[in-house]
C-alpha cells in the first residue's frame, strides 16, 4: 500500500474529545497496518503468506478480511482477486485491495463511536464519510472526480452524505491492476469510479471494472446503491444511470 | 476591505484538518513513519524556513507511523499571528512523505494569506519513468494547487497515489505555518 490517509472532521465536538476520536481513528489503522502490512515481514499477513503461520495462528481480522476477499471474488466474476501474481509469475495472498477499504471504514467506525461530527477520511485517492445529525440542513461533502486523463481537472462533483467514493485506474504510474484471470495488466480503462454506501465495496468494485475492461459498466451487476463512472484509454467518460444523476458540475 | 481570501483548498480541506497520517509502511521499511529530512534523496529542512515566522516548527520526531498530527484548531497559539502578514513571504518546508515510489516533499509560498507557489523539492527520480512522470505532474500539481484556492470542492477522489504524497506534505507545510 504505501500512502498517506488524513482525516478531516467538521463539526462543534470539544477540541479534546475530538482529538481522542482521531487517535481512535488512527490508532485503528495503524494496527491494520500491523497485521496487514505485506511489506513488513514480521506481519501476520507475511508469515501467512511464507506459510510460516496458518490463519488459525492469525487474528480474527486476518479470516475476516479472507472471507470478505472470497466474497469479493465471487461478487465480481472473478475480477477481484487476493491472488495476484508476484514477479515471479507465481500467485501469492495479497489482500491489500480490499485491506485499504476495510481498514478505512474501521477508522470511520472509531470516529462515528467518537464524536457527531461530520467525517471525511481520504486515502490514496479513495474516501469514506459522513454527514451527521440532521442531514438535511447539513451541507454535504462534495467530492470531485478526477479526469485521469488531465488529472487538474475535474468530470464532475458528487455531492454526498454518507458512504464511499473508490478510484482506480492506471493514471500517472501506468498500469497497476492485474487482470488476475488474464495475469495481464489492464489497460482498457484509465479509471473507475465507484459511488456507494460502503467505501470497501466500491473499493473492490472499482478495481474489479478495472480490470475487466471495456464493458465493465454493463457486465457488473451493480449492488443496489452503487454507481460507476469509467473513463476510458481513449477519453471517453461512461456512466451508469444513477451515476449520471449524482454528478453535479 | 478587502475580503480576507478564502483559504478553502480544494484537495486538502475545507473546514478543519485534525490529523494527517502516514501509514501502511513504505518498502523503505528501515525508517517507518516520518522520515530524517537527510534520509532518502536529500530531504530539506522542515518548518517554516523563511518568513514573518522564522523560528520555524521542527519537524514532528519520528514516531514510528504515524507523523504528527497538524491539529489546525484554533489557528495559532504560538507565532501564527506574525504568518497574517499581509506583504512578507512565508516559505514552508513540508515534510518529507513516503509513497510507494519514493519520498516526497513540498515546499510551500504563502503570500498575503494566498499560496502563491509550490514546489517539490524530493520527487521520485530514479528512473526514466518517475522523470517522465514527475515532469508531467508537477506542473499539474502547482497549477492545481494555485487554481483550487477557493473552489468549493472537499475532496477530490482519484487513482493518483504520488500526488496524495505531495498533498500530504503540502497540508503538512501549510499546517505549519497556520495556514487555516
Amino acid at each position: 500500500m504505501g500512502m498517506p490517509v488524513s482525516i478531516h472532521v467538521r463539526g462543534d465536538s470539544p477540541g479534546l474529545l475530538r482529538e481522542w476520536a482521531v487517535e481512535e481513528a488512527l490508532a485503528a489503522l495503524v494496527e491494520v497496518d500491523r497485521v496487514f502490512s505485506t511489506y513488513r515481514a514480521d506481519s501476520e499477513i507475511s508469515r501467512l503468506r511464507s506459510g510460516a503461520i496458518g490463519v488459525q495462528s492469525c487474528s480474527p481480522a486476518v479470516a475476516e478480511v479472507l472471507e470478505l476477499c472470497a466474497e469479493a471474488n465471487r461478487l465480481t466474476g472473478g475480477y477481484f482477486s487476493a491472488w495476484l501474481p508476484g514477479p515471479d509469475g507465481a500467485l501469492a495472498l495479497d489482500p491489500s485491495g480490499l485491506v485499504k477499504g476495510w481498514a478505512v471504514e474501521r477508522a470511520a467506525r472509531a470516529l462515528t463511536e467518537g464524536i457527531d461530527d461530520d467525517y471525511y477520511i481520504g486515502a490514496g485517492g479513495d474516501i469514506a464519510l459522513a454527514v451527521r445529525g440532521d442531514t438535511e440542513h447539513r451541507p454535504p461533502w462534495r467530492v470531485a472526480v478526477e479526469d485521469p486523463l488531465h488529472p487538474s481537472r475535474h468530470l464532475g462533483v458528487l455531492e454526498l452524505w454518507a458512504g464511499g467514493v473508490a478510484t482506480s485506474g492506471t493514471a500517472h504510474r501506468g498500469s497497476h491492476i492485474v487482470d488476475p484471470i488474464t495475469a495481464e495488466p489492464a489497460t482498457a480503462l484509465a479509471s473507475v469510479t465507484v459511488v456507494g454506501p460502503s467505501l470497501l465495496w466500491a473499493d473492490v468494485l472499482a478495481t474489479a471494472a478495472c480490470a475487466r475492461g471495456g464493458d465493465a459498466l454493463s457486465w457488473l451487476d451493480w449492488p443496489a446503491g452503487y454507481h460507476a463512472l469509467a473513463v476510458t484509454a481513449a477519453g471517453r467518460v461512461l456512466r451508469t444511470d444513477g451515476m449520471a444523476e449524482l454528478l453535479a458540475d | 476591505m478587502v475580503a480576507r481570501p478564502s483559504m478553502r483548498i480544494a484537495m486538502f480541506l475545507v473546514v478543519t484538518v485534525v490529523a494527517l497520517v502516514l501509514l501502511f509502511s513504505y518498502r523503505t521499511s528501515r525508517s517507518p513513519g516520518a522520515l530524517p529530512a537527510a534520509a532518502q534523496g536529500g530531504g530539506n529542512q522542515v518548518g517554516v524556513v523563511s518568513g514573518p515566522d522564522p523560528v520555524g516548527t521542527p519537524a514532528t520526531a519520528g514516531n514510528g507511523g504515524s507523523a504528527g498530527s497538524g491539529g489546525s484548531s484554533g489557528g495559532g497559539s504560538s507565532g501564527g499571528s506574525g504568518a497574517s502578514s499581509q506583504s512578507a513571504n512565508t516559505v514552508v518546508n513540508g515534510n518529507v512523505v513516503p509513497t510507494r515510489w519514493g519520498p516526497v516533499q513540498v515546499q510551500v509560498v504563502i503570500t498575503g494569506g494566498r499560496i502563491t507557489d509550490v514546489k517539490a523539492l524530493v520527487y521520485p527520480q530514479t528512473n526514466g519513468l518517475d522523470l517522465q512522470i514527475n515532469g508531467y505532474a508537477l506542473p499539474i500539481l502547482h497549477d492545481s494547487v494555485i487554481a483550487a484556492q477557493g473552489a468549493n470542492i472537499d475532496a477530490v477522489t482519484g487513482a493518483t497515489v504520488t500526488s496524495n504524497g505531495y498533498i500530504a506534505s503540502l497540508q503538512s507545510a501549510l499546517d505549519m505555518a497556520h495556514f487555516p
